[in-house]
């Protein structure tokens, strides 16, 4: 049941992701207005299958590699919804619906059986831990985007050619706000995540911290950005190199997700499959 | 019945015309209705803008009409015909259709996608509906009009892009700052280009005035101008970290504003952005400023090759309008004929029928004998003869409609059975319902 919905979602997000795409190119209110239908849709179905799916398994479903691109992408579709519907604005679907996709479509291809929890996520600091950490990681995503569109259009800007792409994007104000708006609330989210993580971690192997690969990576990731909102507010980094900030602050969050567990072993990779 | 437009624009005519045929608000109704009450005329509306005269009229004949109008226009004006004969144009049907379409869609305009020809178009439609000039066939066309507009301003982008220099101006502070509001301009330079561009900015919304010059005289003066503060010469770094845009035209010789100044002012102000516009001849500004992060520089020239992209797209989206304006003028005229062709089609039919029924009703009475199913039998036969005998040339008649060539064969029609009196009033009532429709719109 929990899969079916799961994969109504990821085809609602399919349609979605055409229809923002189209949208950003023809700049027709319609496409937007379809494209915010089908997302909604797919958000709905695939709160659906969260719940089902948490009901039927008795624990929050974050316990895989499925089950969290799963979770990661009903953020971040979560965030394009706010973005779309309070921020207006509607071309950043055109950027968070394909990420979201993708994470549908590489949860699709991963065992979904539903197996009993392993002892050592059996606590009550791990729903906490997981819910803190992706939340952030979507706020990162959002950032990514926010800083993508920005660059494109300084460029846009400085080399004084302001055709099609100038008027599809937002201005460069509205970027770096929402850029920096992800960071404050997205670098909480991240230290809550690393916190309740490390007290998890206390009750599970007896250490709160054990430089274990992903532990090392997440410091890395929050280094990162304590730096840039550390620069932000005392030097004014804004603009160009907040955007590259979290450009590359999104890239480490993606590494300590994923390429922590595929590539590097250790504690976290029960996580693996 | 016709559609004739004749008229002048700025394109035809000098201003000095323009404006001695302009009609004034207070005597249009007068106007429309001495138009009106001309022999040959049915309906009327007139257009009279700052660029433009026009009267729109629905005629019983072209020719006719023409000059009636004319005279019209030069006894209204007092101005006698030949001085201004040479600048109109009086367009028929296809052309006076087309044209309408083109100015209701701003094609026609002397900046093409300006939005304020529509709302002008539409004031004097309601006008000549008011005081009851209007009628089918204008109701028609103007609803039509307002159609393509709006199609024109939803299917192109004609009307979007910026093509004077002060409105990319404003249009670039956009992007950059989002809106103008609580934005700080600051004029260096007290000149007239300065005023100019500051006066743009302040409709835009920008809500303080800096202003500082040489003179400090100047500045103080131009200042109060907007409601802003001079800034003496001398302290120019102060303005620059409070301004959010920059506005220079000095006549000085040299840049006033270097690479290193600037990078240090926007440290000082934290990076928070600066949008320089320099509009100088010689520039006031070093170009090597736009290099610096935050500070975006626009000289004259680059704002310039921003408004001639603009106008190269608009020229593009024009060319997409007028497919618009054509496709719905063949809609129009198409519309137009087959209500010429299908009231002579009902009086054809209708004319037939009655020399059956009267012929029929005389063989009946010479045979008072005939049985019900004999009398229903020469019923049959006599519908049928005549279905036959017209369904070649109805079938014919109903597809030059199409073509648009059904004039002749209508004219032809008419005149062989003498089917009417008045064509027209047939037109006029079959025109209404649509129009009732239209208008619910």
């Amino acid at each position: 049941m929990d899969v079916l919905f799961f994969k109504l979602a990821a085809l609602f997000y399919f349609l979605g992701t055409l229809a923002y795409l189209t949208y950003i190119v023809f700049l027709k209110k319609a496409f937007s207005k379809g494209a915010l239908l089908v997302v909604s849709l797919g958000f709905a179905s695939h709160t659906a299958a969260l719940l089902t799916r948490y009901a039927k398994a008795g624990y929050l479903p974050v316990t895989n590699l499925y089950e969290s691109l799963s979770f990661f992408a009903w953020m971040i579709v979560g965030l394009l919804l706010i973005g779309h519907l309070k921020y207006q604005i509607q071309v950043l679907g055109a950027f968070l619906a394909p990420i979201a996709l993708i994470f549908m479509l590489s949860a699709l291809a991963l065992p979904k059986e539903i197996l009993p929890l392993a002892p050592v996520l059996k606590s009550f600091w791990h729903p906490f831990h997981v819910l803190f950490a992706f939340m952030g990681n979507a706020v990162f995503a959002l950032a990514f985007c926010c800083g993508v569109m920005y660059l494109i259009q300084e460029h846009q800007v400085k080399t004084k050619k302001l055709g099609a792409i100038t008027a599809r994007l937002p201005s460069l104000k509205v970027l770096d706000d929402l850029n920096y708006r992800c960071l404050t609330l997205g670098f909480p989210l991240l230290t809550l995540g690393i916190i309740t993580g490390a007290i998890w971690a206390e009750y599970a192997w007896g250490r709160y911290w054990g430089w274990d690969p992903k532990e090392t990576w997440s410091l890395i990731t929050w280094f990162l950005f304590a730096a840039q909102l550390h620069q932000r507010l005392t030097v004014g980094w804004r603009g160009r190199k907040a955007a590259i900030m979290a450009i590359a602050g999104f890239l480490a969050v993606l590494f300590t997700f994923l390429g922590v567990n595929l590539l590097l072993p250790g504690l976290h990779s029960y996580a693996k499959w | 019945m016709e559609l004739v437009v004749i008229g002048l624009n700025h394109e035809t005519a000098p201003l000095e015309i323009r404006e001695r045929l302009a009609f004034q608000e207070h005597d249009l109704k007068d106007a429309l209705w001495q138009a009106r009450s001309l022999s040959s005329v049915k309906e009327t509306m007139i257009l009279s803008t700052c660029n433009r005269v026009e009267i729109y009229a629905a005629a019983h004949e072209k020719g006719k009409a023409d000059p009636e109008l004319k005279h019209f226009l030069s006894s209204h004006h007092g101005l006698p015909l030949d001085e201004f004969e040479r600048n109109l144009y009086c367009l028929g049907e296809e052309e006076a259709v087309r044209h309408v379409f083109r100015v209701a869609a701003s094609l026609d305009s002397m900046v093409k996608g300006e939005p304020q020809i529509l709302g002008q178009i539409k004031a004097a439609y309601n006008l000549a509906t008011e005081s009851g000039t209007s009628g089918p066939l204008l109701n028609k066309l103007l609803h039509r009009a307002f159609h393509v507009a709006k199609r024109v301003r939803t299917e192109t982008r004609i009307s979007n892009s910026a093509v004077s220099v002060s409105f990319v101006a404003v249009e670039l502070a956009r992007k950059i700052f989002g809106s103008l509001e609580g934005k700080t301009v600051l004029l260096i330079g007290a000149g007239e280009m300065c005023e100019l561009a500051a006066r743009h900015l302040v409709s835009g919304g920008i809500e303080k005035v800096l202003v500082t010059n040489r003179t400090y005289g100047r500045a103080a003066a131009l200042a109060q101008e907007f409601h802003g503060e001079p800034i003496p010469f001398e302290q120019i770094s102060q303005g620059l970290k409070r301004a959010d845009i920059v506005i220079s035209s000095t006549g000085s010789s040299q840049y006033l504003l270097r690479h290193g100044q600037v990078a240090q002012i926007l440290r000082e102000r934290k990076q928070k952005p600066i949008f320089l516009i320099d509009i100088a001849v010689p520039r006031d500004i070093e170009p090597a400023v736009n290099d610096i992060e935050n500070a975006y520089l626009y000289n004259m020239d680059d704002l310039q090759q921003v408004v001639n992209q603009n106008i190269k797209h608009r020229e593009k989206e024009a060319e997409r309008a007028e497919a618009i304006v054509s496709e719905e003028v063949v809609k129009f005229l198409h519309w137009h004929r087959s209500l010429e062709v299908t009231p002579t089609i009902i009086a054809l039919r209708a004319r037939f029928e009655k020399i059956r029924k009267q012929e029929l009703e005389k063989t009946l009475s010479l045979h008072p004998h005939f049985s019900d199913r004999e009398r229903q039998s020469l019923e049959a036969l006599t519908s049928a003869i005549i279905n036959k005998i017209l369904h070649e040339p109805l079938t014919l008649l109903k597809q030059r409609g199409q073509d648009g060539v059904s004039d002749l064969y209508v004219d032809a029609l008419q005149n062989l059975f003498k089917l009417s009196e008045n064509p027209d009033e047939t037109v006029a009532e079959e025109a209404k319902p649509e129009d009732a429709s239209l208008k619910s719109e």
